[in-house]
């Protein structure tokens, strides 16, 4: 069980939480909640040991584009960083509903 | 029960297999009218998973919904099946029991409440054996109290099926409403071919499991008392019709003397081909009322 | 351990209620005797090995078809003699290591026999009978659910040979892909997944752990206090609710229980909100 904690800075207020996914095999679930402040946060937990590089490459790729000062959750259980993405994009979407 | 669809019905169908159990829970009741208690964001997780290197759920693969069906007040409880195969932990198994007393404390207040549970589970979670087999225990005791005001509505559509422990408690129900793709049964397959032998259960053989724990096999031996298409609507409106019948007279679990004579005059010397079943337990001679 | 498998129920019936036999026209696998519990009469239970049982999944003392529907009718019968007087106890002994695994009990729904007995105890329980599981020795998977835990005090031997567990040792390594010592290494960290006693015995779902010069072959003396402590569980079960929130309330169960008190608070506070 791996623990990863990301920051990147934050432009845009969010006004509503989501959660997108289920913890099955090969998969994760996304907890997303507005926060006050510049910054986004995330926390990782993952049973898969050892892809820290990749974690901070497909997160580092999602804030490229996402401004939202938010704190996002992710339990994480052998996702593909394809996978990842996905479920950080439904995410986002579903907040800005 | 249901012909075979059509193939116009088979194309719009809306699968309810395909929902996970949020949605399916969202899909049963009347539009608009439920709520989520204790959703991920309260994050009461497993405190037992972590440590064991599985990763947690916020929700610990159990949803609790409160609202109407058919206009009356009902909770339902829904196992996520692709979580850890729906097992029961002290939390999912904590809220499950909780959310059926709740219900029956609303009944008792004179606000008849019914519950539905979507049981896809493959029963105790074996990290966390002794708890989690607890919560199973305070489920069957809370549906024996609930049972008495209202329906409680065991439903199970598939792919994971009610195993294991859960499975008694589906036997406890009001009610069992299954699909053709789900299974009902005490032990699995793999589990019977493991302690018993290949030649007792082939765990490979699909057809051989279907036709013993199949929703048509426990409707056609009078087990389940509605066997249902994977569609939402369809599966919504048994749901309901259900809830607004209210409890049945009797309970198949109650049914003592009738199932010991059944067994009684099973011919144990053999295997039997499971459908010999269905000419001898169809509900013709119980007390049951046909669906 | 498992060459005593199922022998110390029928040690224990006997040696509580001076026989051990099955009712007329039940299958020889259940024991049934209605028996004196210091000054009242009461019904006790057990279901043992009979290598003559009709379904050949039944024969080592599992729990199968007749013996799920076999324990609902001797429950149901006291419940209804006792309709409108005294509610005499039911004490279930507890040794038995697991439900049968067939294709006959598969086909024949065991799941419903099982639900059979768990319907006729708590049912029993809540008409007011005082309900105590004795575990003497293994309590395995369906056994303790369909046998046992609809009591209202469950009790158990204080001794290696008393199993209380979801799943068997062997079984449980095989699908978890670790070896039995790292199993019973992890369960002395992880108090619900133990094989130990001691430490079922921490998660505040016992009445009482009851310590025994001899589980094997009791004494006079061992006898005498077993049946003075079931005596003492139906009393204390008379004097509270019906229900099983005693195995939330437990001193043990404030500490191991946690998640659930707090799962049960949310979710009555959050059921009234709206």
């Amino acid at each position: 069980m791996e623990r990863i904690e990301l920051d990147y800075p934050a432009k845009k207020k969010v006004s509503n939480g989501a959660h997108i996914g289920v913890v099955g095999s090969g998969d994760l679930e996304v907890l997303l909640e507005p926060t006050d402040g510049e910054t986004a946060h995330v926390s990782i937990r993952t049973s898969v040991d050892g892809f820290g590089a990749t974690w901070k490459a497909v997160l580092d790729r999602f804030f490229a584009k996402y401004e939202g000062a938010v704190r996002i959750q992710i339990n994480d259980a052998g996702a593909t960083p394809g996978g990842v993405q996905l479920r950080l994009e439904q995410a986002a979407e579903v907040s800005e509903q | 029960m249901s012909n075979l669809p059509s193939i116009s019905n088979f194309i719009s169908r809306q699968s309810f297999i395909e929902l996970d159990a949020r949605e399916r829970a969202i899909a049963l009741f009347d539009e608009g009218t439920s709520r989520e208690l204790v959703g991920p964001f309260d994050r009461i997780e497993s405190p037992w998973l972590a440590m064991q290197d599985v990763t947690p759920q916020e929700d610990d693969g159990c949803v609790v919904m409160k609202g109407k069906i058919g206009g009356q007040a009902a909770v339902v409880i829904a196992l996520e099946g692709a979580f850890q195969g729906g097992s029961l932990g002290e939390v999912s198994g904590g809220k499950m029991a909780a959310a059926l007393t709740l219900a029956s404390a609303d009944n008792e207040k004179g606000v008849s409440t019914s519950a539905v549970v979507l049981l896809e589970t493959g029963g105790v979670r074996l990290q966390e054996a002794n708890l989690g087999e607890a919560a199973i225990a305070e489920i069957m005791a809370s549906i024996l109290v609930l049972r008495r005001h209202a329906p409680v509505i065991c439903l199970t559509a598939g792919t994971v099926g009610c195993f294991g422990g859960m499975s008694l408690a589906a036997g406890l129900c009001s009610y069992v409403v299954m699909t053709r793709e789900s299974r009902l049964g005490m032990n699995g397959p793999e589990v019977i071919e493991q302690e018993s032998g290949v030649d007792e259960f082939d765990s490979k053989d699909h057809a051989l499991i279907w036709a013993i724990d199949g929703g048509e096999q426990r409707y056609a031996t009078g087990l389940a008392d509605a066997l249902v298409e994977d569609d939402i609507p369809q599966i919504a409106d048994a749901i309901r019709n259900l809830v607004l019948k209210g409890p049945p007279p009797v309970y198949r679990s109650s049914q003592v003397e009738l199932y010991r004579s059944r067994i009684a005059a099973l011919d144990t010397s053999r295997q039997w081909d499971p459908k010999e079943l269905r000419a001898l337990w169809s509900t013709k001679d119980s007390t049951e009322e046909k669906q | 351990m498992s060459e005593n498998a199922g022998l110390r129920g029928t040690v224990w019936f006997r040696a509580i209620t001076g026989q051990a036999s099955s009712m007329p026209g039940d299958p020889k696998s259940v024991l049934t005797s209605d028996a004196p519990l210091g000054k009242e009469q009461a019904r006790f239970l057990c279901v043992v090995p009979d290598p003559n049982a009709r379904f050949p999944g039944a024969r080592h003392g599992e729990v199968g078809l007749e013996e799920g529907y076999t324990l609902a009718a001797r429950v149901r019968e006291i419940v209804e003699q006792d309709k409108g007087a005294i509610k005499r106890p039911i004490v279930a002994i507890v040794d038995a290591k697991s439900q049968a695994y067939g294709r006959r009990e598969e086909t024949a729904a065991i799941f419903l026999a099982c639900a059979a007995a768990i319907d006729a105890y708590g049912s029993a329980r809540l008409a007011g009978h005082p309900v105590i599981a004795l575990i003497v020795g293994q309590a395995i998977s369906g056994v303790p659910l369909t046998h046992g835990y609809q009591a209202n005090r469950i009790l158990a031997l204080d001794d290696d040979g008393v199993v209380i567990h979801a799943m068997h040792k062997a079984a449980a390594a095989r699908i978890t892909r670790r070896s039995v010592e790292e199993l019973e290494k992890l369960g002395k960290k992880i108090a619900p997944i133990s094989y130990d006693v001691r430490d079922y015995a921490k998660l505040g779902l016992l009445y009482k752990l009851l310590h025994v010069e001899n589980p094997e072959k009791p004494s006079e003396q061992d006898i005498r206090n077993v049946q003075d402590e079931l005596v003492g569980a139906v009393a204390d079960a008379r004097r509270g609710p019906v229900d099983l929130r005693n195995r939330l309330e437990s001193k043990e169960a404030l500490e191991m229980r946690r998640a659930t008190l707090l799962v049960r608070s949310k979710l009555e506070a959050q059921w009234l909100e709206n």
